[in-house]
This record gives structure tokens, sequence and C-alpha cells, in this order.
């Protein structure tokens, strides 16, 4: 079953195609990993899944939800993000940010201890994220994926500031979401770990150049 | 029918414009209390139509119209565009030929006056959603934005007003229309102001008409630019 | 939505608990600009009492806009603006949240403020107590259109100086009802239409936030 299809959408910024004509259809349970060069697309694609861009041209729809229409604020409840940049409020504090994400979405806010406890953060719970560093800051993200429990993962270079700690904790976190059957895109620069078997989207000047198992 | 209108309107709105100039200035006699001063009426209160109702009111429909989801097309937020860059200019206008004619009449350029007050502020405004349209290069959020200011806009113009008229109010009276409706002036002067209003209006229509066309024409350029950066970009992918 | 309302207030109230940046920044600068207006009319105390009124709303809706852009900021880096947008919150309970925090955070403000006026400006206290409860509407006015207006503005290019001019002009019937109550409860004047006026424009702005707030967001 696909979980998200794409046909011919094109995303700019100003005048620039970030994307310039993506057909992609993406099945569910599968794992996807995104390569391609720098300014290829590979972050405008994994935002167009998560219902973040618009497409200026082209159609297309994720979990059912179509991308052109004012869909995409539902869609976005469905997904599970984990972006380049600090997520959440850097004046609050790891359990004060998932507490807020999960009272108001309605995630179990039980499962927030264990989310941070997995993520290796329980000893920093409750200092503001400002004061964490970029990988800590990162594995707030992780554990909030932990709490949410999205049917689509989308992670841009989820191993970036990471150290092997945090590399295998990324592993571990991926193969176990698809264990659970959910759909995982993520990109990444380098090879991923041989425990995560992906098919390989390549994208470059904004196309899908290949998609290979 | 679309043709001929496209044909006739510049030349009625130049006609009537040109009309209304030559009734107001050699025809109409002088006002017996103002005397020549008078003749500022063919001309500021058919701006202020055009600037506070005709101009805005389009611009605020265009507006709602373009926030439903239904009606939504950046047809509407051009409209919306074009009105609000003609009522500013208008908005302009209706304040110095109050100012000009408020200048011998009360002996000073300004004064804190309800309706002039409230058409200031509301020019202040449109100066404001001009500049929020240039700090937006995005053209879906450009126009989401400049629709709910000039929703916002259109609903706080009741509120200035009354909060202005409540605070004071020297301008000048109803001029047209007596209490009970009744027709002030006459002859020649009642024509000639109708004339402006109609002319007034033929030239806010031309000016949204041009003004609409340049947009359109900058949209299609830009979709011309997309559709080259397109092809580079494909090129790109496939080397 | 009540919930979801008062979720997102208590959290922009504890991002400004944790900053301060309403006690060490924003309150300072109003009680300098209230020094300021009061070396600008002169030391005339009786000038100073007739102009008190007008001259504390100024500073007032000044302190507003510093609290807007306090406000649209904290939103309005990347990664956080994205993880929040995932989270797809009712639009209408963000604009309200935020509504209420701001009012809470001006309301605070403004009291101090208007304490500064009686003692700088020579205000009546008794007309500065009674006219507690028509700066708390002011407030509540400024707080709705605050957020509105702060959302056009974000994420703009050159949002700091874009705000004050979608802003003011929308503050000024405000600035008018509030002046105009303050000096009615100095000189007891009428002082009802100017509340009326600004209930009107609260619940005027409260109704166009919930509609419109979703379009902004996008």
């Amino acid at each position: 079953m696909a979980v998200a299809s794409l046909g011919d959408v094109v995303v700019t910024t100003g005048s620039f195609p970030l994307l310039s004509g993506v057909n992609l259809t993406l099945e569910s349970g599968t794992t996807y990993v995104i390569t391609g060069p720098n300014g290829a697309g590979k972050t405008s694609l994994l935002r167009l899944l998560a219902g973040l861009e618009t497409p200026s041209r082209g159609s297309g729809s994720v979990l059912g939800f179509d991308l052109c229409s004012a869909q995409r604020r539902e869609l976005r409840r469905h997904v599970g993000w984990l972006g380049h940049e600090t997520s959440f409020y850097a004046d609050l504090s790891p359990v004060e940010n998932l507490q807020f994400a999960a009272r108001t979405t309605g995630a179990d806010v039980e499962l927030i201890p264990s989310a941070l406890e997995r993520v290796g953060l329980t000893h920093r719970a409750k200092v503001p994220l400002k004061s964490l560093s970029a990988g800590q800051q990162r594995r707030v993200s992780l554990a909030w994926l932990l709490v949410r429990r999205p049917q689509l993962w989308l992670m841009d270079e989820p191993f970036a500031s990471l150290d092997d700690e945090g590399r295998a904790l990324v592993s571990e976190l991926i193969t176990a979401a698809q264990a659970s059957g959910a759909t995982v895109v993520l990109t990444s620069h380098g090879a991923l770990p041989a425990e995560i078997e992906a098919t390989s989207i390549v994208i470059v000047g904004g196309r899908i150049h290949e998609v290979a198992s | 029918m679309k043709q001929v209108l496209r044909r006739t309107l510049g030349p009625f709105a130049l006609a009537s414009s040109v009309a209304t100039f030559v009734m107001g200035y050699f025809v109409t006699p002088p006002d017996v209390v103002q005397g020549e001063l008078a003749r500022l009426v063919y001309i500021h209160p058919a701006q202020a139509w055009v600037a506070l109702y005709l101009s805005f009111g389009a611009a605020t429909i265009a507006s709602a119209l373009y926030l439903w989801t239904r009606t939504r097309s950046m047809v509407a937020d051009r409209v919306a565009a074009s009105a609000v860059e003609v009522a500013t200019l208008f908005i302009g206008l209706t304040l110095l030929t109050g100012a000009i004619w408020g200048r011998p009449t009360w002996g000073v350029w300004w004064v804190w006056d309800a309706r002039l007050t409230s058409t200031a502020v509301l020019g202040v405004l449109m100066l404001g959603y001009l500049a929020l349209r240039r700090a937006n290069d995005d053209p879906q959020v450009r126009a989401k934005r400049s629709a709910v200011f000039a929703i916002l806009t259109a609903i706080n113009i009741p509120i200035i007003h009354f909060s202005v008229m409540w605070w004071t109010t020297l301008h000048q009276g109803a001029t047209v229309f007596t209490e009970d409706r009744q027709l002030k002036i006459h002859g020649s002067m009642a024509w000639t102001l109708l004339l402006s209003f109609i002319a007034f209006s033929l030239d806010f229509a031309w000016m949204v008409r041009a003004r609409y066309r340049i947009a359109d024409h900058e949209a299609a350029q830009r979709d011309s630019e997309l559709d080259s950066a397109l092809q580079a970009r494909r090129t790109e992918s496939a080397s | 939505m009540i919930r979801l309302i008062l979720l997102v207030a208590q959290k922009d109230l504890r991002i400004e608990r944790r900053s301060r940046v309403l006690l060490w920044q924003v309150a300072p600068f109003g009680l300098m600009t209230l020094l300021l207006c009061g070396l600008a009319v002169g030391p005339n105390a009786s000038t100073q009492a007739k102009l008190a009124p007008g001259l504390f709303y100024i500073v007032v809706m000044l302190v507003a806009l510093l609290v807007i852009n306090r406000t649209s900021q904290v939103e309005s880096s990347r990664g956080t603006a994205t993880s929040v947008q995932i989270l797809g919150i009712d639009p209408g309970a963000v604009f309200l949240g935020k509504a209420l925090a701001m009012f809470i955070q001006l309301s605070i403000v403004g009291v101090a403020l208007l304490a500064g006026t009686t003692v700088l400006l020579h205000v009546p206290l008794d007309a500065a107590f009674v006219t507690l409860p028509v700066l708390l509407l002011a407030s509540a006015t400024l707080s709705m259109a605050g957020v509105l207006y702060g959302r056009i503005a974000a994420s703009s290019a050159n949002a700091g100086t874009l705000l004050p001019a979608l802003a003011l002009p929308a503050f000024a019937p405000i600035l008018i009802a509030g002046e105009r109550s303050f000096s009615s409860l100095i000189t007891a004047g009428p002082l009802a239409r100017w509340v009326g006026l600004l209930g009107l424009a609260s619940a005027t702005y409260a109704c166009v936030g919930v509609l419109l707030y979703g379009a902004l967001e996008e």
C-alpha cells in the first residue's frame, strides 16, 4: 500500500525550484534513504512529505492527505520529524518541551520519562534546551518520536552531530520503527549502518534520479 | 463584451475626467460664500469616495475571496494589491485637496478633525499593506498575509472612525444633502458633482485594470523564469 | 479548546519567566520612556498631569510593540517553527493562548507604568486606581491585536521594523479610547462609550483572530 504518492511535484522558493518535478511512490512499512549532492533537494523532499512545503505545481498525497490543500495541516499531526535545527523552545527543558508537545497532541505523557531514559537524557532532563549540546538537543527530538510513535518517520541526516553512542541509538530506534511497521524516510550524506536495510532514492537537481533497493 | 469594455474604459474615463474639469472650472458658477474655492467640491468628495469606499472596498472583497478556499486564486490577490495601491494614491490626493481647501477656510493646513484623522490613519495602514507586500518573496505567503491584513484594516475602519468622531469633529457637514435628504446644491453644480463621481470611479477602474495587467505580466515573467530554472535544474539532474 | 489555550499560555509565560526579558528589558524601557515624556513636556506639574493620560498610553503602545516582537521572536527560529508546526495545534487555540500570555505580561507592566505615571506625572491616585479595569481591557485588546500583527510581520524581511508600521496605526483607536477614558476618570467626564469601544475592538479581534490565525501559520 502506498503511503505517499507524488506526481510531477515542483516546490519553489522565490523563482528557484527546490524540487523540479518529482515523481515518487513510497510503500508503507519500508525504509527509504534519500541521498544526493548538496542542494539537490533532499531536505525539501522531506519537508514536502511532512506537509511543510506547498507544491507550486503537480500533485501529491501523503497518508491519504492532499498536499495541495489545507489537509497538509492535518498530515503534520501524523508524521514524526527530526530536523537539522534545534527543535522546540530553547528556554524550556527537555521535559517541559515534551510535556507541552504531548499534552497538545494527546500523546501519552507517561511515556516521557522512559523516552528520555532511552535516549540517555535523564540526567539533563530539567535544564534548558539551550544549555545542551547540538547532539543532546537532537536526542530530545528523538525522544519525541518515541513518545509520538508516528506512522511516518521523517529524519533529516539523523546521524549528524552525534557521537558513536548517539549513532548507535539512532540505528536502534530506526530498526525498532521498522519492526513496528512504520515507514521511515531519512536523508544521509554517508553510508548507513549495516543493520539498516533501506531503499535508496537518489535525488539530483531537484528530481529523482534513481530508486534502488 | 469584455473586449468592448476593455477598449472603451480608458477613453470613457478620460472623457468624463475632461468633462468634469471643463464643467467644474468653466461652466459652474462660484459659490456665494466660498467663491472659487468651492470648485474643489468637484474633486475632493469624489477622491474620498474612490479612496475610502471604492478602492478599499474592492481590496477587502478581493482579499476575502482569496482567503476563502473555494474562491482562492492569485487573480484575487492581484486585484486586492492593485486596488490598495490606487487607494493609497487617492487617500494622498484626498488629504492634499482637503488641506488646500482647509487652509483658507480654517486658517491651517491640518486640523484634528474626525474624518481627516481617520483618513490619515487609513492612509498609513495602506502604506503598511504595501510595505508588507514588499517584505515577502513567496507569492502564496505574501497573498495570505496581505489578505488577512486587509481584512483587519477593513474591520478597524469603523472602530477608527467612531473613536476619532467621538474625539472631535470639525469637518464640513453634509454638503450635498440636508438632514432630511433634500438636495442642497442645484443645477449645473449638482450635475458636475455627479459627473465627478462617475469620472473618478472610471479613473479608478482604469487604474486598477492597468496595475492588474502589470502584476499579471510580472507573474507571467516569474512563471517563465521558473520554467527556465526548471529546465536548468533538469539539465543538472540529467548530467 | 480551553485546555489547549491554557497550555499555550502556560508555555509562553514559562519561557518569559526563564528569560526575564519583561523584568530586565521591557519594564525598564517603559519606565525610561515615561521619564523621557516627563522631560519632553517640561517641569510644570499641571501640564504634566493634563498630558499624563495620553503619554501613559503612548508608552503602553511602545511597550506592547516590544512584547509582541519578543513573543514573535520566540516562535520564529526555523527549527522551533517547524517542530511546532508538526504538532498541528489548533490555530484558534494558539492565537487565544498567546493572547492570554501577552495580556498577563502587558497588564503587569501596565500596572507598573501606571504607578510610575502617578508618581512622575502627578496623576491623582484615586483616578489611577479606578482606571485599572480600563487598562486591563486595553491590554486585552492590544494583546489580541498584537498576536495577529506580530504573526503577519513574523518571518518577513525586516520583521522588527515592519511590525510598528503595521500595528501602530491599528492601535490608534485603542490609544484614543484609553486616553479619553483615563482623562474622563480624572475630570469626571463620559466613560461608557470609550469602554464600549474597547470592548467592541477586543471582541472583534478575538473573532477575527480565531478565524484567520490559521491562514497566517502557513
